[in-house]
């Protein structure tokens, strides 16, 4: 278990190394000269050349490369190219806004998407299992910044049972929790129909395994042999779907930020992308990369723990 | 997974002929001929043209005269929707084509070599996968600076490391298989193997995820050119239809939910047939 741990934990170095890379070369490669983005096309060369001078773009392009990654070992993020304010303050104090929209998002995927594949399964093709599949065809179809436009029509500008701005500037918990609720619901609405589905047709196949059989012939409570037997075994693949989906979330909540108005990561990513601010579009990038990875990661060694079978080969 | 090839041709007969009993997957086929009718016979089937201003009738609610309402510049929301199919349509089928001709061989040959080969290119993908693909399309398009081919491109390119996987997996159970190794050991050649023998045994699963990508590539297009970086107006496009009437969601909402139903009904549609495909490939797990 510890050498799995270990090897799969000191894995996620490289993996970070290379994403940084990949955010280096698609920035700096193909995305043209920043210079002129900053200053405008009719800048004058002088102006030009002296902004490339101070941002570091007349080095070839290896050394570039080296100083980017130097800076990025030491954490050093750089500053914002439109106000001057260091990229790093600014993920600090929009982080908290998208990793509680996404906790929020795939709490209420969970919480709604499980038992109900859970229900769906023992009783299928009945009134329940086809409300369920419905529901899961609805959900994988619409696109959660579409819900969320609907959610926010509906129950904030005409209802106004909720605020229009997806984030309270009060303190009180209960508004914030308010504010959070539309932008929440739009994602784990949609991440409910995938994990449902999932754990539906996970739930399904189990219950027609001979060890589910066994279990009930030796008089097994329905009740025991359901949650201990089946849904143990079931978890595995949901936990998988679960992670996979995170990173589905992440970029989901880039659209429902905007959507809401909410301030965070992604709309942080969406303003920097339309202003060229290149600092902080690099800074973002890898900000969402790694949360994938730590997800995965995370995903990975929860299966050691669910699944004592499963080590990392 | 499959068998062998002769069964599995006999599989894929018995598929098709029970996707024409299956109601859902009916639904799914109907739509997308309709919608591809619509694409084809945009200027035949809207009733305005998609750019026609008319300041008098600006933000008109839906009525007799415009069925769907107007925009902020007076424009038949109706006509847009068609013609914002085509951009839908071209954006779901060609991104999802380029990137299975580019990662289906590639996940092949990770089967077909293995070893150092196989690994290289699955550390490359999963790296490349620690990116959310919306993400990553924002990425690529905001680089590539933002238009219809452009978009195409950066779906496609976040698309790439998923078909390596799906063909990879399945490529691999058939490469451990007797009849693999006795094309083998009788000299046939590499592109033999890999076109006689491999390539229709995985049909099916990339047939499956190439269908719900179609969906999910509308699905981003939508959210690209919803947030300014994708097709760009005064080109009609589901996505920055929305996004023109998110602005102008209060007095003109038929001006986001209708282009939001076409998108819904769309990505619907290429889901239906995926989901079909899937449970007459694999009836054992019928969702």
């Amino acid at each position: 278990m510890f050498q799995f741990t270990a090897r799969r934990v000191i894995w996620v170095i490289p993996t970070m190394l290379a994403v940084a890379t990949i955010v280096f070369l698609v920035m700096r490669v193909a995305a043209g000269d920043p210079a002129i983005a900053i200053l405008g096309e009719y800048a004058s060369a002088e102006s030009l050349a002296m902004l490339r001078a101070k941002m570091g773009l007349d080095q070839p392009l290896w050394s570039q490369y080296i100083s980017y990654m130097r800076d990025l070992l030491h954490g050093h993020l750089g500053c914002s190219l439109i106000n001057n304010k260091p990229v790093a303050s600014y993920i600090a104090s929009l982080l908290p806004y998208t990793a509680e929209l996404a906790a929020a998002g795939m709490a209420i995927g969970v919480i709604i998407g499980v038992p109900l594949g859970v229900l769906t399964a023992l009783r299928p093709r009945s009134l329940v299992d086809y409300l369920g599949r419905i529901f899961a065809l609805a959900g994988l179809s619409m696109p959660a910044f579409y819900l969320g436009i609907l959610l926010l029509l509906v129950f904030a500008l005409r209802l106004h049972w909720f605020p229009v701005i997806g984030v309270s500037r009060s303190s009180s918990l209960l508004d914030g929790l308010r504010a959070l609720f539309l932008p929440a619901l739009s994602l784990g609405l949609i991440k409910a129909a995938f994990v449902s589905r999932m754990t539906r047709s996970t739930m399904l196949e189990i219950l027609g395994e001979d060890f589910v059989r066994t279990a009930r012939a030796k008089g097994l409570r329905e009740g025991l042999v359901i949650y201990r037997h089946a849904f143990r075994n079931a978890l595995i693949p949901v936990v998988t779907v679960i992670g996979i989906y995170m990173g589905a979330l992440l970029g989901g909540a880039v659209l429902t930020e905007t959507v809401f108005n909410r301030p965070g990561i992604g709309k942080l990513l969406v303003g920097a992308l339309r202003e060229r601010d290149y600092p902080v579009i690099q800074s973002t990038l890898m900000m969402f990369a790694s949360f994938v990875v730590i997800v995965n990661l995370a995903v990975d060694l929860l299966y050691g723990l669910i699944d004592p079978r499963i080590r990392y080969e | 997974m499959p068998k062998n090839a002769a069964k599995t041709q006999n599989r894929y007969r018995q598929a098709l002929r029970s996707l024409r009993k299956d109601k859902l997957s009916t639904v799914g086929i109907l739509l997308v001929l309709i919608i591809s009718l619509m694409a084809v016979l945009a200027p035949v089937v809207a009733p305005y043209e998609p750019s026609a201003q008319s300041l008098s009738t600006r933000l008109s609610p839906p009525s007799s005269g415009h069925l769907l309402g107007t925009d902020e510049f007076g424009r038949d929301v109706l006509s847009r929707i068609v013609f914002g199919s085509r951009v839908s349509l071209i954006v779901g089928i060609l991104s999802v084509v380029l990137a299975m001709i580019i990662g289906v061989p590639v996940g092949i040959l990770c089967a077909y070599f293995g070893n150092r080969f196989d690994l290289a290119v699955m550390r490359i993908v999963d790296i490349l996968m620690s990116f959310p693909t919306l993400v990553f399309g924002l990425m690529l398009v905001a680089a590539l600076s933002p238009s219809l081919m452009n978009v195409v491109i950066a779906i496609a390119i976040s698309l790439v490391p998923r078909f390596v996987r799906v063909a990879r997996g399945p490529a691999i159970s058939i490469m451990r298989k007797e009849y693999i190794e006795s094309s083998k050991a009788i000299g046939a050649s590499t592109g033999r193997i890999v076109f006689l023998h491999i390539l229709p045994n995985i049909a099916g699963p990339i047939a499956i995820m190439a269908t719900l990508w179609v969906a999910t590539s509308i699905r981003i297009e939508a959210g690209l050119s919803f947030l300014g970086l994708g097709v760009q107006p005064p080109t009609p496009s589901w996505g920055n239809m929305l996004k023109a009437g998110m602005n102008r969601i209060l007095m003109a909402p038929w001006m986001a939910i209708y282009p939001g139903i076409a998108i819904v009904i769309s990505v619907l549609a290429f889901n239906l047939i995926g989901d079909g495909i899937r449970d007459f490939l694999d009836p054992k797990k019928q969702i």
